[in-house]
């Protein structure tokens, strides 16, 4: 397994209209790796997704410290370059409620390949046999891709979100907060189909999460953040096990505990 | 018969709600039936779509059920109706997953809380009313300058604590909490649970508690309820449920709360 770190984010700030609302965070992700960002409401941990997507929005912006992909700067990449090389072919992003995301007056399966169109110049047939193979591996019904959005369960539609990112074999995924809408049974099912995902295609995955039972399950390592500042960054084990920071602590100590 | 349905503060008989959509049938609520006791808090769990909202809004009153009955303080309150409807708000208060949008944006937060004491301890006046409203917010961790504040000047968590000062008000006898901590942060829910489990103690009111994480209930409920597809599929404590499980769909939510859930930390 390659296990060269192929993404950096490097002492990273956001400011929105001016105002600081992420300082300094820094993290790296190897092939294959799965990074968990946990913090609560405002700690900044979807702006550090955003600004590695480059989906900031208007009056957001980079003040300070680089993302680094292969060796490249991506904010210093032209916008046509970004949108190529970046947006789905190499980063993809899922949402909380991915199902929301697609248009709903057009299949899934339509819009997914509109947005393949743009990346490869697959044949239909190719597209819907490529479609397939990820279907098995999330438990997705290959019907889903003649359903419209509005048709599907909330896990569903989070499954559909999932097709339509890593399709293209991304080198990585970006998540943010991809199981929190979903009831806990879905939460594990989906939860375990991103992994095997990782297992099959070796795709790295930054996942932004406020659930600290999603992170233990899936995560290798783990980035603590509080407003806008990063709290605490190591392996797994190490954070849960033995948390250093007074704030990790408490975080850990909020989830409901059962004794194994 | 009437003793025994005394005993209990809430009592739901063989409740059955069918919703029709483009002619298919949706059954949500399938015979349901269960009791909760004094003090006692019981927690229903299910995955999206179990029929566990429906259910609380039918004991609720807010939707009229196809058939059964719901017994509150052994009274039957299923069609209750004008004045009757009052005695069963005295008894029975709601907390909703949104706390933001079960307060009228344009009252303050003194007002809203100090509604259900207006509306059923007419005798308090205006003065006592103001004093009440200032130890329950007190209560609830809030300080009495909250009540002059405005829904949008609170964050989640301090809203979901002025909804429990105003679920409480009244000293109800049965509490109904259809996730009332989902939407907020961890540490913040971890704290509103807490809350919640020292005020039904104290008052000793009855708490039903809905939630489709199984792991939750283990901070506040002692007895739990699984439902699927509109039926009660299993029933016991909260420990059986998770580690004792015999059902497939109980199974399945007490697997999702063990793997995911992290290890104790070293030295706690």
């Amino acid at each position: 397994m390659n296990k060269e770190t192929f993404f950096a984010v490097q002492n990273l700030s956001v400011a929105y209209n001016g105002q600081t609302v992420v300082r300094s965070v820094s993290f790296s992700v190897r092939c294959g790796e799965i990074l968990a960002i946990v913090g609560e409401s405002g700690s900044g941990k979807s702006t550090v997704l955003k600004a590695a997507q480059g989906l900031l929005g208007s009056g957001g912006r980079v003040s300070g410290g680089r993302i680094m992909l292969y060796g490249r700067d991506i904010y210093r990449l032209s916008p046509a370059e970004r949108r190529r090389e970046i947006a789905g072919s190499t980063v993809a992003m899922i949402f909380q409620n991915a199902g929301a995301s697609f248009c709903p007056i057009r299949t899934i399966g339509e819009q997914i390949y509109e947005s393949v169109r743009e990346h490869t110049d697959w044949s239909r047939e190719e597209f819907t046999a490529q479609s397939k193979a990820v279907m098995k591996r999330i438990n997705l019904p290959e019907t889903v891709l003649n359903e419209f959005p509005f048709r599907l369960s909330g896990g569903m539609g989070q499954r559909a979100g999932i097709l339509a990112a890593v399709i293209l074999k991304p080198a990585l995924l970006l998540a943010d907060e991809p199981t929190s809408a979903l009831d806990t049974v879905t939460q594990l099912s989906v939860v375990k189909e991103l992994m095997e995902l990782r297992r099959q295609q070796n795709i790295a995955i930054v996942i932004v999460t406020h659930n600290m039972g999603v992170a233990w399950y899936m995560a290798d390592n783990i980035l603590v953040m509080r407003d806008g500042e990063p709290v605490e960054y190591g392996a797994k084990e190490q954070i849960f096990r033995r948390p250093q920071a007074q704030y990790t602590k408490e975080l850990i100590a909020a989830v409901p505990g059962l004794r194994l | 018969m009437k003793d025994k349905v005394m005993e209990h503060i809430l009592e739901v008989r063989n409740l059955k709600k069918v919703f029709v959509a483009k002619s298919e049938k949706y059954v949500a609520t399938d015979d349901v039936s269960f009791a909760v006791d004094a003090g006692e808090c019981v927690g229903i769990v299910g995955q999206s779509g179990c029929g566990k909202s429906t259910l609380a809004k039918i004991i609720a009153g807010f939707i009229a059920p196809d058939s059964g009955q719901i017994f509150l303080c052994g009274r039957d309150i299923t069609y209750a109706k004008g004045a009757a409807l009052r005695t069963v708000y005295a008894n029975m208060q709601m907390i909703f997953q949104m706390p933001e949008e079960s307060f009228d944006p344009r009252k303050t937060i003194g007002w809203s809380v100090a509604e259900p004491l207006r509306n059923l301890r007419p005798e308090l006046g205006r003065k006592q009313t103001e004093e009440r409203t200032r130890c329950l917010l007190a209560e609830v961790g809030l300080s009495p300058s909250f009540a002059d504040r405005y829904p949008h000047e609170l964050s989640g968590g301090q809203c979901q604590r002025a909804a429990i000062a105003r679920a409480v008000a009244i000293s109800p006898k049965l509490l109904i909490c259809d996730e009332a901590t989902s939407a907020l942060d961890m540490t913040v829910a971890a704290k509103t649970i807490d809350l919640l489990r020292r005020l039904c103690f104290e008052q000793q009111i009855a708490c039903l508690f809905i939630t489709h994480d199984l792991a939750l209930l283990t901070r506040i409920a002692e007895r739990v309820i699984v439902m699927h597809n509109g039926k009660i599929v299993e029933e016991g404590t909260t420990q059986q449920i998770i580690y004792g499980a015999k059902s497939p769909r109980t199974k399945e939510l007490a697997a999702a709360a063990l793997v995911m859930t992290p290890p104790v930390t070293e030295g706690t």
